[in-house]
């Protein structure tokens, strides 16, 4: 995916401004940033959901627009299923509206996860409710995939379980992988860029373990210098 | 189980140091197979080209083999593994000398100390 010169304003507010980056096949990018730097929004952008006020976005040479949802998944941040609909209604209602979703790989998805697919997701934990909507996304062949903190608010355990979906189901050699997050020390190992916002401007983007070989530091280490910030 | 790893270098060196170690202790031994890319990556919960520069640099240690369609396997000549030791010996005594050297010890007496710990046990 290229981006060039991508600016967002909303009721004449910047979002985000004169973003230029493009986002290589077979990486998994990782996108950080304080709250309200413009995460959320430059993924929404990306996926084709909100239009840029300028600038471009394309995927192998095609400019993205709503129809690209054919190619690219995305998982918002917040809980978009029916309470009353079971994991499996859940993925037949998918496999009537995507070409490319398919039941049989969220199923085995969800019994990787150890997730039960026969009961309502209002009866389900926040963690389990987490696990059928990652097998969801998961389950669709996608050009590129985008996940909007898929982490947040969840513990330990169920972390690492959707971390390690993401690296057994996704394969990476055909697609690229754009997710934002707060957990960086935890999530830096399945990344091999980081991009970081700030105040609607891309500050920096860099590959993690060069950032580890020339700087010996981590990824935290290496955002919270070039915030500037102290953090208390 | 997902491994955890120091911050102040990068993860596939972790790795190769890892699994070099594994070799030295005898917990993998010559011959013995290693796991697909993947699987390994699931395992150690790494990113997949991490593992993928993993396995690179342990063939270009000559550490391991990998045989066509067959997969990865650790070395069977003991040259190989044995001067791998040594490097790890000495790589250990370094990082071990600048670490008591940041605490203004010198080098013998440390010896000193690590004379009587051997005496006393």
């Amino acid at each position: 995916m290229e981006v060039q010169q991508l600016s967002f304003q909303y009721k004449r507010k910047t979002i985000l401004e004169r973003l230029t980056f493009s986002i290589p096949q077979g990486q998994i990018v990782g996108l950080i940033g304080e709250n309200g730097s413009g995460k959320s929004t430059l993924l929404k952008l990306m996926a084709g959901i909100l239009k840029p006020t300028s600038g471009t976005i394309e995927l192998n040479g095609e400019l993205i627009n709503r129809r690209h949802t054919n190619k690219i998944a995305y998982l918002p941040d917040i809980d978009l299923f029916y309470e009353k609909l079971t994991g499996d209604e859940v993925f037949s209602f998918y496999q009537s509206q995507f070409e490319n979703f398919s039941s049989k790989k969220a199923n085995e998805i969800a019994s990787f996860l150890q997730v039960p697919t026969n009961v309502k997701l209002g009866s389900l934990s926040k963690g389990n409710r987490a696990r059928i909507k990652l097998a969801t996304f998961l389950a669709r062949e996608a050009e590129l995939y985008l996940l909007d903190e898929p982490f947040a608010g969840l513990d330990p355990i169920a972390r690492e379980s959707l971390m390690k979906a993401i690296i057994k189901f996704i394969d990476t050699e055909h697609c690229a992988v754009v997710m934002s997050t707060h957990e960086v020390n935890e999530v830096e190992p399945i990344l091999d860029q980081v991009m970081l916002l700030k105040d609607g401007h891309l500050c920096a983007m860099d590959v993690v373990e060069d950032i580890r070989h020339e700087r010996g530091e981590n990824t935290v280490n290496w955002m919270k210098n070039l915030y500037g910030k102290r953090v208390r | 189980m997902t491994m955890d790893f120091a911050k102040d270098r990068p993860i596939y060196l972790q790795l190769v140091e890892t699994i070099s170690g594994d070799v030295i202790k005898g917990k993998l031994k010559p011959g013995d197979k290693l796991p697909s890319v993947r699987e390994f990556a699931l395992e150690s919960g790494v990113n997949v080209n991490t593992v993928q520069r993993v396995y690179k640099e342990l063939e270009l240690m000559e550490l391991t083999e990998t045989k066509r369609g067959q997969g990865t396997f650790i070395t069977t000549n003991q040259t190989v593994i044995h001067s791998i030791r040594e490097q790890m010996k000495e790589q250990v005594a370094m990082q071990f000398v600048t670490s008591i050297e940041s605490f203004g010890f010198t080098v013998d007496e440390i010896i000193e100390v690590l004379k009587n710990k051997k005496g006393g046990n």
